[in-house]
C-alpha cells in the first residue's frame, strides 16, 4: 500500500462528482458515485458508463505476432481476421490461469496488428510473460495503458447513444457485430470501438488517447441525458458481471484454477496446435476434473462472500469465490467451486455464512440473460 | 412499532456509528445517517432476540450491504427488551429513517447507567469530518 496508486485520466472527474475512490489492482478507482444498486439498474435499463482505463492495453506487431499469441493463449486467435476479437485464457504450464484477456485482431491500417486487453492486476505479469516466451520471435509490443483511456458504455440504449458521437471508418455502429472492433472518429480523434463488455448487456468499449478521455466521458454523459446514462463504479461492475455469470480474475480464475475447472472450455481449443498449458489441460480433461465452477442461489438475504464454505453430505465440498445480492434478480447469488458430482443444477447444498448454515442450490449460469439473447 | 424520529442533536454516538437514546432504564439503539450513507444498498440486518444480554463495545448484530458486512456494536450493556421487527422485514427502513422508524433494539440497562462515555452530536460530527 506504500506505492502510489495509478490514476486514470478521469480521476479528477470522478472526485469532482462525488465518487468514492478505492484502491483496486494498484489503481485508485471509483467504486460508486451513488448507490451501487441504482447504478446497476441504470445499466440494465438504460446506459451505464464505466471508466475501465485501469485495464491493461498491450499493442503488438511483427510478422510472428499471430503465432506468438496463439502459443500463449487457449483460444484460437492466430486465425482472426482484422476487426475480430476473441476471449481467451493465458495459461501457465500447469494449466492454471495467468489471466483472462481479450485478443483483438486490429483493423488494418494501424501501427499494430493485435491488441491484448488484460486485467489491471496482471499487467506487469503479462508483460513479463510475453518477454519470457518471446524466444526469438519477430514480435514487438508496447504497453499503452497509461497513454490511452478505455470507457465501457453498456446497456440496452448504449448503441443508440454511442452511434450519435462516433463515425466508424466503415459501416455503422449498429452493424458492428458482437466481438468485433472498428476504428472510428470520436471527439475529434481516432479511437477504437468494440462491441464487447462485462455486464451481460449490449454495449461497446471505447479506447481513445488519454488526453481525450474527459471530453469523451462528458460527451457521452451530455448525449446520454435523454437516454438516462449514468456513471457507474466498480461496485456495479461487479454485481453486473456476477449476474451475467462472468468470472473475475483473482476469484473464479487464478494461477491454480484451470479454464476447464472454471467451465470456460468454449475458449480452449485443443485442436489448434501447441500452446502453453495444453498438455496439462489435456491431462486434466483425461483424468477428469476434481472441481468445477457453479452458480449458487441462496435462501434469505445473507450474502455468501469469498471464502465461505460450501457443504453437502455433512462435509465441506468447496468454497465460494464471489457472492452478492443480485439487484435484478432480488436474490443472493454466488459462484464457487464444487466436485462435478455436485455441479448439476438443482443440487441442494449448504453455504456457511458467518456461522449460519444457509440452504442453497446449484443453478445454471448465467444467473441473468438479457432479453433477446 | 411506530416511533417518531429523534432529533440527532439529542442523541449520543459511538465511534462505530451507533446512536443511543436513554429514557428511564431503556436505551434505544440505531445507526447514524452517516453510517447508512457509507454502507449504501442495505440488504440485511441481523438483530438479537429479546432477552439477549449485550455488552458495551461488543457486537450485538450485523448489518449487510451489497458491498460489505459490518458488526453492530453495543453502545451500552444490558438486556434486549425489544427488537424492531420491521427493519428485519425491510432493511430499507433504516436508510429512510435511521433516527426514527429505523431504530434497531431497545436495551434495558442497570440503574445508574449513563451515556456519558459516548460522543455528543458535535463531537460525532467532528469525528466524521462534518464540522460542528
Amino acid at each position: 500500500m506504500s506505492e502510489a496508486l495509478l490514476r486514470t485520466p478521469l480521476n479528477a472527474w470522478h472526485r469532482e462528482h462525488g465518487a468514492r475512490m478505492v484502491a483496486f489492482a494498484g489503481w485508485e478507482m471509483p467504486i460508486q458515485y451513488r448507490s451501487i444498486v441504482e447504478e446497476h439498474q441504470a445499466t440494465r435499463q438504460a446506459v451505464g458508463l464505466f471508466d475501465i482505463s485501469h485495464m491493461a492495453r498491450i499493442f503488438l506487431s511483427g510478422p510472428d505476432t499471430a503465432a506468438f499469441l496463439d502459443y500463449l493463449v487457449t483460444n484460437s486467435v492466430g486465425n482472426l481476421s482484422p476487426g475480430r476479437i476473441r476471449y481467451a485464457l493465458v495459461t501457465n504450464p500447469q494449466g492454471g490461469t495467468k489471466d483472462d484477456v481479450l485478443v483483438y485482431r486490429l483493423p488494418d491500417g494501424g501501427d499494430h496488428s493485435h491488441l491484448v486487453v488484460a486485467n489491471a492486476a496482471n499487467r506487469q505479469k503479462i508483460l513479463e510473460w510475453l518477454e519470457r516466451n518471446r524466444a526469438g520471435r519477430r514480435v514487438a509490443w508496447v504497453d499503452r495503458t497509461l497513454q490511452t483511456a478505455m470507457i465501457a458504455v453498456q446497456g440496452p440504449r448504449a448503441i443508440e447513444l454511442v452511434a450519435r458521437i462516433v463515425a466508424l471508418s466503415s459501416g455503422s455502429l449498429a452493424e458492428l457485430r458482437y466481438y468485433r472492433a472498428a476504428t472510428c472518429r470520436v471527439v475529434g480523434t481516432e479511437g477504437l470501438v468494440s462491441r464487447t463488455g462485462y455486464t451481460g448487456e449490449d454495449g461497446v468499449e471505447l479506447i481513445v488517447p488519454a488526453e481525450k478521455a474527459v471530453e469523451l466521458w462528458r460527451t457521452l454523459l451530455e448525449g446520454g441525458t435523454a437516454v438516462g446514462a449514468s456513471p457507474c463504479g466498480l461496485g456495479a461492475r461487479d454485481t453486473l458481471r456476477l449476474e451475467a455469470g462472468l468470472p473475475l480474475y483473482g476469484h473464479e480464475l487464478a494461477e491454480d484454477i484451470s479454464p476447464l475447472e472454471a467451465r470456460l472450455e468454449f475458449a480452449v481449443k485443443f485442436d489448434k496446435g501447441e500452446f502453453v498449458g495444453r498438455d496439462a489441460l489435456l491431462a486434466q480433461q483425461r483424468q477428469g476434473l476434481t472441481r468445477v465452477r457453479v452458480g449458487l442461489e441462496l435462501e434469505g438475504r445473507r450474502i455468501a462472500r469469498e471464502g465461505a464454505e460450501i457443504q453437502a453430505d455433512g462435509r465441506t465440498i468447496g468454497k465460494v469465490t464471489s457472492g452478492t445480492f443480485a439487484p435484478t434478480l432480488q436474490k443472493v447469488i454466488a459462484m464457487g467451486f464444487v466436485p462435478p458430482a455436485y455441479a448439476e443444477p438443482g443440487t441442494a447444498v449448504t453455504v456457511l455464512v458467518r456461522g449460519h448454515a444457509v440452504p442453497a442450490r446449484v443453478v445454471a449460469l448465467p444467473f441473468y440473460r438479457r432479453a433477446g439473447r | 412499532m411506530s416511533q417518531a424520529a429523534y432529533d440527532p442533536r439529542q442523541l449520543r454516538f459511538s465511534e462505530s456509528h451507533e446512536w443511543a437514546h436513554l429514557e428511564g432504564d431503556i436505551v434505544t439503539v440505531g445507526i447514524t445517517d452517516f453510517a447508512v450513507d457509507q454502507l449504501t444498498d442495505l440488504v440485511h440486518v441481523e438483530l438479537p432476540a429479546v432477552g439477549t444480554e449485550v455488552v458495551q463495545g461488543e457486537p450485538f448484530g450485523e448489518i449487510e450491504s451489497v458491498k460489505t458486512v459490518s458488526d453492530l456494536i453495543a453502545p451500552v450493556s444490558g438486556t434486549v427488551a425489544e427488537v424492531n421487527q420491521a427493519v428485519q422485514q425491510d432493511v430499507t427502513i433504516i436508510s429512510q429513517d435511521p433516527y426514527g422508524q429505523g431504530w434497531m433494539i431497545k436495551v434495558r440497562v442497570p440503574e445508574g447507567t449513563t451515556l456519558d462515555h459516548l460522543m455528543t452530536y458535535d463531537e460525532y460530527q467532528q469525528q466524521i469530518g462534518g464540522g460542528a
